[in-house]
């Protein structure tokens, strides 16, 4: 496969993802907003989460203040914003335009029509929509792209370089909502285990669209290190760190056997080392070494891995 | 001035429409908007679209559909078919004898001036003969016709002729669209155009290759107009589509970037053209290019086609000469006519041409896609006299040709069903054998009375078929 075909196939599925993020940020911040508040109001959770998505400073530049109709233009819309809904959508299109070779019919039609209905949307007045129909859009549409590539693209090299743009994408995005929760949203100590506390956390599930589940996984009252435990180290949730890196090592892998000795496999086994490192831990010693301090690690070592990649496959060893 | 209709003759259907009557006729309005507007849909989701040079505006612009096909009979495909291979036989001995021996000028029956002074030769390739002789595996063909046994060829296309995609979709959405028909006509089909272009390609690889060739077509990128077209293709043939940045020359092959590292590539279908094919040897700035392929394609590495220069061929200038080339390099006449062409740079076709110009279709040498021509009967005073300064300025940058009765062929329009003229470009393919698949893409003038047929200026597409005997 040409080393650019892969190139655009892991950024389709990495821009497919951060689509869903945005849309998910958007729907955090959002019930947010409905609650009754910490003193520096509305404005700093919206802030929060604006850095988390590490975009604040742009937001700042460009709209100034922080309002409802700001947030939806900026998160969603905006195509400076270079992780809006509408940019990654667009970018997640055109990496499928450049290989239409490489996707079949249904998956190209499938992400060629998000980004009409997505145009259709962009022309509607803006007092015609609400945050929950902006998010049910890009989730509904991502949900329909994401069930074509497994219904009938061909297991093939393609295939693993689009899911490790997934996998990479979604572990990156859940870490830093986390961290949104615990270094950012909640400054203070003592509302650790206040009732606030607790709506937060099951905001953060309910923007992972996890809040069922974790009951059914744990049951009981939503505590802090059984959520973070859900959406770190357990492995039946389908957005926790550990799932999402496993998942990551499996493209890997099955790459590494697919073409054999001669081609390098430097990101497979680092994936592996970090994994490893990942299944060494609980929850308790995550919490010792503070939940920030080690989202900050794990993410660096995404990044990491993503670098890897590009060396291994992505410059075509010229 | 009258026109020869494809389908009627006075009330009288032509043979090959005789089915197709009914199904006109009968169809009515509100299924027909239902229907055009599935095509619609259907084009935008498969993604076939056409973006316009220069024009600004929706860069996913749709080609307009006609859902009425043309069609022709076994016997007038027949004739249509020798008069295109016999061309394409003659264009490709004019190439191979232009960068050889040159024996056409020694006898002095083309200008040398015209082939070597022409901005398409290619002075980097004068010696180097591809493999089979073949400089031009892509042929298309613009015919138009004027009566019942009568086609005038407007011009040839030996670089790289685009379209053949929409050829292949509006056969592939009327199959979709109405079975029935295809059920009730025997229609010849063209969906194995992908397989000979293949087969084509794979038989002119280079004699170093001794594998089964490794073929790719090599695109400017997503942002050309003709990107659906290449990737459309690419994907059918089962070969890679790739850019220049994937390829690079190492020693004396080329190769792609893969993710399993180098490999090598034998045919370049390449749908660029010859100015950024290579930095080294032709424009340095080019990013599209290659650098080193020209090195690599002068000793034998790696085949292109269409090969550098083979333009020199299909120049408005050269054309006239084609009937001459099948005369002295086939020692047959021509079945297909050519246009009557006035040269502006010789002084009594000069001086006909500026007493004419109301009557006459005037073009540039180079230009293409219908941008820059006159068509003096459709034009105002004022237009045909901004037109004469520019001739005036730079004669020898033009040509004229009587103004051609275009046939018509009836296409839904706004208010039902109404004559609009049309053309024809078959795609010829020159490898070990010369083929050509039965059909082409008729290109349709939407606008009444309009003569001009290019998508770039208003025009549209038919699916065309030809009924098996």
């Amino acid at each position: 496969m040409l080393s650019r075909t892969a190139s655009n196939l892991f950024w389709m599925g990495r821009n497919l993802e951060r689509a869903e993020t945005a849309a998910r940020l958007l729907d955090v911040g959002q019930r947010i907003t409905l609650l009754p508040n910490t003193e520096l109001g509305y404005q700093n959770e919206w802030n929060s989460l604006l850095q988390a998505s590490g975009s604040s400073d742009l937001f700042r530049e460009k709209y100034g203040d922080i309002t409802q109709e700001n947030i939806e233009e900026f998160i969603f819309f905006d195509r400076a914003n270079p992780s809006s809904v509408a940019s990654c959508l667009e970018k997640a299109r055109e990496s499928g335009r450049i290989v239409r070779t490489a996707l079949t019919s249904q998956v190209w039609d499938a992400l060629n029509v998000s980004y009409q209905e997505l145009r259709k949307i962009e022309r509607l007045p803006r007092s015609k929509l609400d945050t929950a129909s902006l998010t049910d859009f890009t989730t509904g549409h991502t949900s329909t792209v994401r069930g074509a590539i497994n219904a009938t693209q061909l297991r093939n090299d393609g295939w693993h370089f689009m899911n490790l743009g997934y996998g990479l994408e979604r572990a990156d995005a859940t870490a830093r909502l986390l961290d949104v929760k615990y270094f950012v949203l909640l400054p203070r100590i003592e509302f650790v285990g206040s009732g606030l506390d607790t709506y937060q956390w099951q905001v953060i599930l309910r923007a992972l669209s996890a809040h069922r589940a974790y009951h059914w996984a744990y049951g009981g009252d939503i505590t802090a290190g059984q959520v973070a435990d859900f959406l770190i180290l357990n492995g039946e949730s389908p957005r926790a760190l550990i799932t999402s890196l496993y998942e990551t090592v499996w493209h890997l892998e099955g790459l590494a056997r697919r073409y054999g000795d001669g081609v390098p496999v430097s990101a497979r086994d680092k994936a592996r080392e970090v994994l490893t490192a990942l299944q060494a831990r609980d929850i308790e010693m995550i919490f010792d070494e503070g939940l920030h301090e080690f989202l900050s690690w794990f993410i660096r070592e995404l990044g990491e891995i993503s670098n890897l990649v590009h060396q291994d496959y992505l410059l075509g060893g010229a | 001035m009258s026109y020869y209709n494809e389908m009627f003759e006075g009330d009288r259907v032509r043979d090959p429409y005789a089915r197709l009557r009914d199904w006109v006729e009968t169809m009515p309005d509100d299924f027909r908007q239902m229907k055009q507007a599935e095509a619609e849909a259907l084009f935008r989701r498969i993604g076939i679209t056409f973006a316009v040079y220069g024009e600004g505006g929706d860069p996913d612009r749709l080609i307009p559909f006609d859902m009425m096909p043309r069609v022709f009979e076994q016997a007038e495909w027949r004739r249509l078919e020798r008069g295109i291979k016999q061309r394409a036989r003659a264009l490709n001995a004019f190439l191979r004898d232009v960068y050889g021996r040159g024996e056409i000028i020694r006898a002095g029956r083309i200008p040398a001036r015209l082939v070597y002074q022409n901005e398409a030769y290619e002075k980097s390739v004068v010696g180097v003969v591809p493999p089979r002789g073949i400089y031009s595996h892509i042929i298309g063909i613009d015919l138009v016709r004027t009566a019942k046994d009568e086609f005038y060829v407007l011009e040839d296309n030996c670089r790289t002729p685009s379209g053949v995609s929409y050829m292949l979709e509006n056969r592939e959405i009327m199959m979709r669209m109405f079975p029935q028909l295809f059920r009730n006509n025997r229609i010849e089909p063209v969906d194995q155009y992908p397989d000979l272009l293949r087969r084509t390609l794979e038989s002119v690889a280079p004699a170093k290759c001794s594998d089964r060739p490794t073929c790719v077509i090599l695109t400017p990128g997503h942002y050309n107009s003709a990107y659906y077209e290449h990737s459309f293709l690419a994907n059918l043939m089962g070969v890679e589509l790739v850019e220049g940045q994937d390829l690079f020359v190492d020693g004396e092959f080329v190769y792609m970037r893969t993710t399993t590292g180098p490999k090598r590539v034998d045919v370049i279908y390449r749908r660029i053209d010859d100015p950024y094919l290579d930095p080294l040897c032709f424009r340095p700035d080019s990013m599209l290019g290659i650098p080193g392929l020209m090195d690599v394609y002068r000793s034998g590495g790696v085949s292109i086609c269409s090969a550098p220069g083979a333009g020199v061929a299909d120049d408005k200038a050269i054309y006239t000469f084609v009937p001459e080339m099948i005369r002295f390099y086939l020692g047959e006449e021509p079945i297909l006519n050519n246009v009557q062409t006035w040269t502006l740079w010789k002084d009594d076709d000069y001086r006909y041409v500026m007493e004419h110009l109301p009557e006459l279709v005037v073009k540039e040498v180079h230009g293409s896609g219908g941008y820059g021509m006159l068509v003096g009967p459709k034009s105002t005073t004022e237009e045909i006299e901004t037109f004469r300064l520019k001739i005036q300025a730079n004669p020898s940058n033009y040509i004229a040709q009587p103004t051609l009765a275009l046939s018509t062929c009836p296409t839904f329009v706004e208010e039902g069903i109404a004559p609009r003229h049309v053309d024809l470009r078959p795609y010829c393919l020159c490898g070990d054998r010369i083929e050509l698949v039965p059909g082409g893409l008729t290109r349709v003038a939407l606008r009444d009375g309009s003569l001009v047929v290019n998508s770039s200026q208003g025009g549209g597409v038919k699916d065309t078929w030809v009924l098996s005997e």
